[in-house]
């Protein structure tokens, strides 16, 4: 059951950043109602695929690879939804579409077998730590999409030649405006994420830190997101260079994501 | 019955310079000149346009010549020459009158030309006028028209979306950096013609407010109240730029103004909100390193020229787009105008034939007094059916268009045919 969910959300996404990217070529309003539909009902169908992966597992649905990325992807999509019920930001559209695409389709290839979940991890800490901190990634990701485009329209503003991106893309303030509104959310969620991670860690490991590599680039992550938003809230740190750091920032997000499992050997191995 | 005659007056930026446009402008706001009008007798239904670039008058009337002179003498008495007045006002009757409504209305005669504010200062003159009663069927109906060809234009052709002059150029640079320009403020250096159509322009976006400065503190004064702004002295412009967010810069200076370290310093006061400095003067007022600060974004008028090539292609092929539309709108309107020729012998044609059909009819009940009611009614019913049916074919020969007979001709011959134009009004049913 919740195999084609997955897969007609997957194909609902791939259609959605199909006629995003329509839209971003042609600038037809008609289109981006109709992207906006498809990616609507794509998240709709995510929504479900999650709800019947909980109920099949038995247990919250984030813990093998395929679970953590597919739903790190419908995080990117509710925020990208959340942002886009408030604020207008032309094109953000094809900017997320795609990535999202891109998750969903690592999770498509990595195995989908439910797995038994291990003793440690049966707790209800699983759910809110797991979750708050993707939800957190989610609104950073959505930052650091917003800071690629601010760079990519500072760029043809800047040097005076307008290309494909100056007709296409929202203004410089929008763009930081998003920038501004994703790091006041995501930030405090990443918090919450590691403050809850540690809690959970005492109660099963007995203790708050391990230094274990994922739990060391977390924090890496966050005192690199804590620098952005000091250097935004007090000096006023704006625009490109915010754009960069959130970008900068993200790639670490990844690296704890990916990279540490990969790699790096620890406690949280046998979760992604 | 020929309708009237719909007579457009007015002068606008490419007829009249600024020094007589400024004589004319009606500074009293409309009640007073739109009551003055309602007193003269040759006038029908009117309105009054009076922005910046242009004062027009349009009026329907019987005798044009009369009306003109009665309503040039009636607004503009006084405040120039006889001879300055003929010299630089223009006329435009009925259809010409229409079309130049309409190309106002869709801003193809603006002097920023696609610019969205004059449609706006459009509805609230026709607002005005048409609270004070001064208009009625026929142009309630044009203006109508006018504004929905307006909308047409912006949303059929892409002439608002894209940069049609400099200063055009300039505010949808701004509006990339800034977003919404109705929190911002902006700082005019030095006071030109250039300067002002930009500051003009972004007056219309709803920016917060307009700060000028000028060598001649009276000059920045003047300038100043034009846009309910401040005006201030050459010195204080480095703490202008710590508030401000626009900077269009245009003096005659030889040297520059401002240099990228002062700029820079300004920016950490700024918080680093950005800033957007236009310089429009030759030679240039700017140093052209400030455009390498984060945050700040400096354009000359070489790259604002550019700017306005890229569009041009694209401007040229929307202008001719536009104008279709509005030719389009004119020939319709222009007909449904023609056809209001024909109303009143429809009228009369209509009330003729009841009349005589009624009469029969009423003579026939006569003769049957004792026929019940429902019959009665049927017999009313066939009647009036008949009379449809027959009259049908009459109505539209008059409605529809013939493209071989001229309205007045068809209209001819209905009468002649009907007897409408008879002494009595018709032959009597007898």
């Amino acid at each position: 059951m919740s195999f084609f969910l997955f897969q007609a959300g997957l194909a609902a996404y791939l259609l959605a950043a199909a006629a995003y990217l329509v839209f971003f070529l042609t600038s037809r309003n008609e289109v981006r109602r109709i992207a906006h539909g498809i990616f609507l009902a794509a998240v709709l169908l995510h929504t479900v695929n999650i709800v019947a992966r909980y109920v099949e597992a038995g247990h919250t649905p984030i813990t093998s690879h395929h679970e953590t990325v597919s739903f790190f992807a419908w995080s990117l999509a509710v925020c990208y939804l959340s942002f886009r019920w408030r604020y207008t930001v032309k094109n953000l559209g094809v900017f997320v579409s795609v990535p999202v695409v891109a998750l969903m389709l690592v999770a498509a290839f990595s195995s989908r077998a439910i797995l038994p979940l291990a003793p440690a991890l049966q707790s209800w800490w699983l759910p809110v730590h797991a979750s708050v901190t993707l939800v957190a990634n989610g609104f950073l990701a959505l930052a650091c999409v917003g800071g690629i485009m601010y760079l990519l329209q500072e760029r043809e503003i800047k040097s005076k030649r307008f290309g494909l991106f100056y007709s296409r893309l929202p203004s410089l303030e929008t763009l930081d405006k998003l920038n501004h509104h994703c790091l006041s959310v995501g930030f405090p969620l990443l918090t919450l994420g590691l403050v809850t991670g540690s809690i959970w860690a005492k109660q099963a490991w007995g203790a708050y830190w391990h230094w274990d590599p994922k739990e060391t680039w977390s924090l890496v992550t966050w005192f690199l997101y804590a620098a952005v938003v000091h250097q935004r809230f007090t000096v006023g740190w704006r625009g490109r260079r915010a754009a960069i750091l959130s970008i900068i920032a993200f790639l670490s997000v990844l690296f704890t994501l990916w990279g540490v499992s990969f790699l790096l050997e620890g406690v949280h191995s046998y979760a992604a | 019955m020929p309708h009237d005659t719909i007579v457009l007056l007015g002068v606008n930026h490419k007829t009249t310079p600024l020094e007589i446009r400024e004589k004319l402008a009606l500074s009293s706001g409309y009640e007073e000149p739109l009551r003055a009008l309602g007193q003269l007798e040759a006038v029908g239904e009117y309105y009054l346009l009076s922005t910046c670039n242009r004062v027009e008058v349009l009026f329907t009337c019987q005798d044009v010549e009369r009306a003109r002179a009665q309503v040039l003498d009636q607004l503009f008495a006084g405040a120039v020459p006889d001879e300055v007045l003929d010299r630089h006002v223009y006329q435009h009757r009925d259809e010409a009158a229409v079309e130049h409504l309409f190309l106002v209305a869709a801003s193809l005669d603006s002097m920023i030309v696609g610019e969205a504010q004059i449609l706006g200062q459009l509805k609230e003159a026709y607002r005005h006028a048409a609270k004070s009663g001064c208009t009625g069927f026929l142009l309630n109906k044009l203006m109508h028209k006018a504004f929905s060809v307006a909308k047409r234009v912006r949303t059929e052709t892409r002439i608002g979306a894209s940069a049609v002059s400099i200063s055009y150029a300039a505010v949808e640079l701004a509006r990339k950096i800034f977003g919404d320009l109705k929190d911002k403020r902006v700082l005019l250096i030095g006071a030109g013609e250039m300067a002002e159509l930009a500051a003009e322009h972004l007056v219309g976006q709803g920016v917060a407010e307009v700060v000028v400065a000028n060598r001649t503190l009276e000059r920045a004064v003047n300038l100043a109240r034009c846009y309910d702004g401040r005006a201030v002295g050459l010195e204080e412009i480095l703490g202008q730029v710590q508030r401000v967010d626009i900077i269009i810069s245009s003096t005659g200076s030889p040297d520059l103004i401002l240099r990228k370290e002062e700029v820079r310093s300004v920016m950490r006061e700024r918080r680093n909100r950005p800033l957007f400095f236009i310089d429009i003067a030759v030679p240039r007022d700017l140093d052209p390193a400030i455009n390498d600060l984060a945050n700040v974004y400096l354009y000359d008028i070489d790259d604002l020229h550019n700017v306005v090539e890229m569009n041009r292609t694209e401007r040229d092929r929307e202008a001719v787009k536009a104008q279709r539309i509005v030719d389009e709108e004119r020939m319709k309107f222009s007909r449904w105008l023609e056809n209001m020729e024909s109303t009143p012998t429809i009228v009369q044609l209509r009330g003729h034939i009841d009349r005589i059909v009624l009469g029969e009819v009423a003579k026939t009940f006569g003769r049957l007094e004792e026929l019940p009611e429902e019959r009665r009614q049927a017999l009313e019913r066939m009647a009036a059916a008949i009379t449809g049916k027959m009259l049908y074919p009459t109505l539209q020969y008059l409605k529809n268009d013939h493209h071989c007979l001229p309205l007045e001709d068809r209209i001819n011959t209905v009468r002649t045919l009907f007897l409408l134009d008879d002494n009595h009004g018709g032959p009597e049913a007898s």
